[in-house]
Parts: C-alpha cells; structure tokens; sequence
C-alpha cells in the first residue's frame, strides 16, 4: 500500500529506482482545476507494462478528467505526465499525436462514429495509420470484431446494436491500432450485470494476449475486484489509497471504509 | 438599499452596464475563438494527408443535395421578377428591356444571394447539428485519441466543400431564374428563347458575371466556418446541439447579408 507523503530516497534506493524500467504510465503531481473548482490536486500515479491499475471514487472527483489528462485530450494546470518516459504536456499536436497510436480509449458510452458501420468504426483508426493495404486492413478487421464477439454484425449502425455490443466494438477500434496501454472510462457503466461481466471477461482476456498496461476508471467495485492487480481510491481530487483489493479492505480509514460498504 | 445607492452614487457599475460589460467580453471572446479555429482550419487545409475521400463525400453531401433546393428557389425568383417588373416597365413603355433587367437582376444580386440564404439554411444547420451532436457525444474526442485531426477530417473538408459548390450552385439558380422569368414572359407575350437570351445578355460582360458569380465563394467560407466552428463549441447535451444548429443558421445569414454590403461595393470599385 502507497502512502501518500514520500521519505527522501536513499543513495541504495535510488540506485535500484534508476536500474528499474520506466512505467510505461508516470503521472506525477497533476494538478487541473476549471474555474475555482479543483479536479485534480496533486495526483501521483504509476502504472507498469502488464500491470492494470483501478481508478475508483464519487462522481465527479475527477477520474475521467484524469484520463483525458493523460491522452491529451486537456492539459493540465501544472505537473507531468509520461508515456513510455516521454513528457506528454506541451506535445504539439503531431507528436501527441504518435504518442496516442501507442494508447487505446475505450469511451463511457463508447462514442462510436453513428454514420459510420460497426466495420468502418474499427477500420477508421487503420485507414489513417495502420499502412495496411484494403485486403489487410479488412482482415485485421474482422480478426478484432471476432476477438470481441462482434463479427456477424458488420454492417449495423451503432444505433442498431445494443449498449454492451457498443463497448465491444468501442474496445475492439481502442486495441485496433495495438496499443501497448489501454485506458477504460467506466467499461461496465450502464450495463447489466451479466453483459458487464462479458466486458471484464473481454479485458482480462485481452489484458492477458497483449500484456497491457491498462487505467480503468469505474464505479464499479465487483468489476475493479476482477480486472485490477491494483486499485486507488480518490477524494476530493487526490489519492487517498493505493494498494491491493486486501489492502483496500484491511484500511481503518472511514472513507474507505463508506465506500466498500456502499458498493459492495 | 442604502448601500448599493451609495455605490450607485460613488460610480460603481450598475446591473446593465455589468451585463454590457459581459456581452462585450463574450463578444471578444467568440472572435478570438474564431481566430484561433481559423488558424487549425488553415492547417488542416494545407498540411498532409489530405482527406480527398471525405471532401468528396462532402462536395456531394452539402453540394449536389443542395441543388434542386437552389434550383427551385432560382426559378421562383426568375418568375416573381419577371411578374414583378412586366407591368412596371409595360406603364414607362420599356417592355423590351424586360430580359435585360431580369437577366442583371439575377446574375447581379438575386441569384447569388437567394443561393448563399438558401443553402446557409440547408447546409449551416446540418453541419451546425451534426458537429454538434459529435462533439456532446464525445465523437470528435474519439477522433482525437485515434489520432486524427478532426479539422482535417470534418471541418477542413466541409468549408472546401462549402466554398467550391456555393458558385457552382450559383450558376444552377442563375439558370433556372432567367429560363423559368422566359417561361413567364412568354406566357403574357410570347416571345422565343434565343431572342430573349440575346436581349438578356447584350449588354452584359464578363465584369458583371464573374464578380457576382464568385463573391458566392466568400458566401460558402461563411457557412462554413460559422457552422463548423458552432459545432465544434457545442456542449450541454440535445439543448446544446439545437444552439449550435439555431445559431450556424442565423449568424451565417446575417453575415451574409452584410458581406454582400461590402462585396457589393468592392466589385464596383475593381469591376467597374
């Protein structure tokens, strides 16, 4: 379990810090407010290659604005933000734009193109950047809408298909370009509990085949319990807890303690 | 009450200047916005990849689909003309300058602007709505993280479109205006196609036909733009999508109304 103040390396620690690969996701002290209102103050977060970490907390704490921090779809007020050890605030639009070939989004209502089919949503990222040929790009195609389930509905419109067959092809465009991170914003909101169990199954399963490094940010606990290695807590714009489902579980403080009871 | 008098009395600000104030700021505000969206937008024009299959997409959706509206709307106004002047000039005894007036009448003002209103209706508040309703529902976030650039895709091919079809369009409401204002001259008295053309066009030149014809370009880079970027500032769910589509259809016909002013007035000054 991480606190949240942290002691001065030593020498020893630091050496072994610098031997340590970088996280493939590094988020330190992010700050972003609108107006008077502060979202985010001070949010350290780190998140290794295969390792999927659980951003929980009320609405409206600022989970989702921390993930558009990190896909730079806002900027912060002030701290940092690394993909792969690359520094993403300031990025010009270009080059954020390679940094997000790297990194899948899977949307809260999955934000499908609703004049385009199910196949051309999954085919619109691989138009533009996959530099494969019509032949190729319809079979990465299919492959992607077989992985997810979703390969007898190729030509539906978004509208004509259901809320958890939507995540699935939102999550099937997120990994269409093979994004080594995949970040999740509420995967099982508004879904039923059987559908919201395929999904996590669907994550864990492609978690599995692509070692991902994965944020997924959820209200929902049974849903965080199964796809997460790691969960964190946030209030009021911060982390209040970082650790294991067991830790979360073992902590005294009261807000953690509201919080499991009231979701679980 | 005693205070706020006081204040009154020591030169604070009251409520209506506050408001004006603040109408002001927002003012300044959606032009500098502007400025900003046109900058992306001239990026996006330029710089590769360009999106040819989207722009052609476009050229059909905002141009071809617009044309039997525009055709319709030439050739009402080709026959109101022509009822409108037939009796006028039949009382000062000029009749025969009937097809002379209605061919200027249309090439010069009424085909391009009933062209620019015609199509700032039909196409500003589609584009308005439909950016509108991609942006509340997160579309053109999606666009971004896929990494590609929503002014290249949406906004880049929709004002090209805009601007290349509204002279095309044009010239379709140019057409039917002066052979529908024919069909109705030759209804009271007859008189064939090929005399009415030649007396139509006698005394017009290119320095009528072409200034007008084009100034319709600025028209489309209006609708365009001010749809485009209405769209694109969307927010606030369904209510937010009807602003945006209400407010691209009114403030690129009223801009225009008062670009046609100043276009106007240049082509008379470099066209004489």
């Amino acid at each position: 379990m991480t606190t949240t103040t942290t002691a001065a390396a030593s020498p020893a620690t630091a050496t072994m810090e610098a031997a340590k690969p970088a996280p493939s996701i590094r988020v330190q002290t992010l700050r972003k407010a609108f107006g008077k209102q502060k979202v985010l103050n001070g949010i350290n977060l780190e998140v290794a290659q295969g390792e999927t970490v659980s951003v929980l907390g009320q609405s409206g704490t600022g989970k989702s604005v921390l993930l558009k921090l990190i896909i730079g779809l806002q900027q912060p007020d002030s701290g940092s933000i690394q993909i792969h050890g690359q520094e993403i605030t300031g990025l010009a639009r270009p080059q954020l734009n390679e940094i997000r070939k790297k990194v899948g989004f899977l949307f809260q209502n999955s934000a499908l193109y609703d004049s385009l089919t199910v196949e051309q949503n999954v085919a619109f990222p691989l138009e533009r950047h996959g530099g494969l040929s019509a032949a190729e790009r319809k079979k990465r195609v299919r492959e992607l809408l077989a992985t997810v389930g979703m390969e007898r509905d190729l030509d539906k419109l978004p509208a004509e298909i259901s809320g958890g067959m939507q995540k699935r092809v939102g999550l099937a465009r997120a990994l269409s370009l093979s994004p080594d991170i995949v970040l999740f914003d509420e995967p099982t909101a508004g879904l039923d509990p059987i559908t919201a169990s395929e999904i996590d199954e669907l994550i864990l399963k492609m978690q599995k085949e692509k070692n991902l490094a994965s944020i997924v940010v959820t209200h929902d606990l049974p849903s965080a319990r199964t796809v997460s290695d790691r969960l964190t807590l946030m209030r009021n714009g911060q982390i209040v807890i970082d650790g294991s489902f067991q830790d979360l579980e073992a902590s005294k403080d009261e807000f953690v303690v509201q919080f499991l009871n009231r979701t679980s | 009450m005693a205070s706020s008098t006081t204040a009154h009395l020591r030169g604070a600000p009251s409520a209506s200047t506050s408001a004006s104030l603040a109408v002001l700021v927002r003012l300044f505000e959606w032009f500098g916005e502007l400025g900003l969206f046109c900058f992306q937008l001239l990026q996006g024009v330029f710089l590769p990849p360009y999106e040819v299959r989207e722009f052609a997409h476009q050229l059909d959706e905002l141009g071809s689909k617009s044309l039997p509206l525009v055709a319709l709307a030439g050739a009402a106004t080709g026959v109101v003309l022509a009822l409108e002047t037939h009796d006028s000039l039949v009382t000062f005894g000029a009749k025969s300058l009937l097809p002379a007036l209605l061919v200027v009448a249309i090439i010069k003002e009424s085909g391009p602007i009933i062209t620019g209103l015609i199509v700032s209706g039909r196409v500003a508040a589609g584009i308005g709505a439909e950016l509108g309703a991609m942006k509340v529902t997160e579309q053109i976030d999606a666009m971004e993280v896929s990494a590609v650039n929503p002014f290249k895709y949406l906004v880049a091919t929709r004002v090209l479109a805009c601007v290349l079809m509204l002279p095309l369009l044009t010239l379709a409401a140019d057409l039917c205006g002066i052979f529908f204002g024919w069909v109705t001259s030759t209804l009271t008295e007859p008189i064939s196609l090929r005399l009415f053309i030649e007396n139509g066009f006698k005394h017009v030149t290119f320095n009528d036909f072409l200034p007008s014809t084009f100034k319709t370009a600025v028209f489309g880079l209006i609708i365009g733009l001010v749809a485009c970027f209405q769209g694109m500032r969307a927010h606030g769910g369904t209510e937010g999508v009807e602003r945006a589509a209400t407010t691209s259809v009114v403030l690129s016909s009223l801009f225009i109304i008062l670009a046609d002013v100043v276009l106007v007035r240049l082509i008379q000054v470099f066209f004489p």
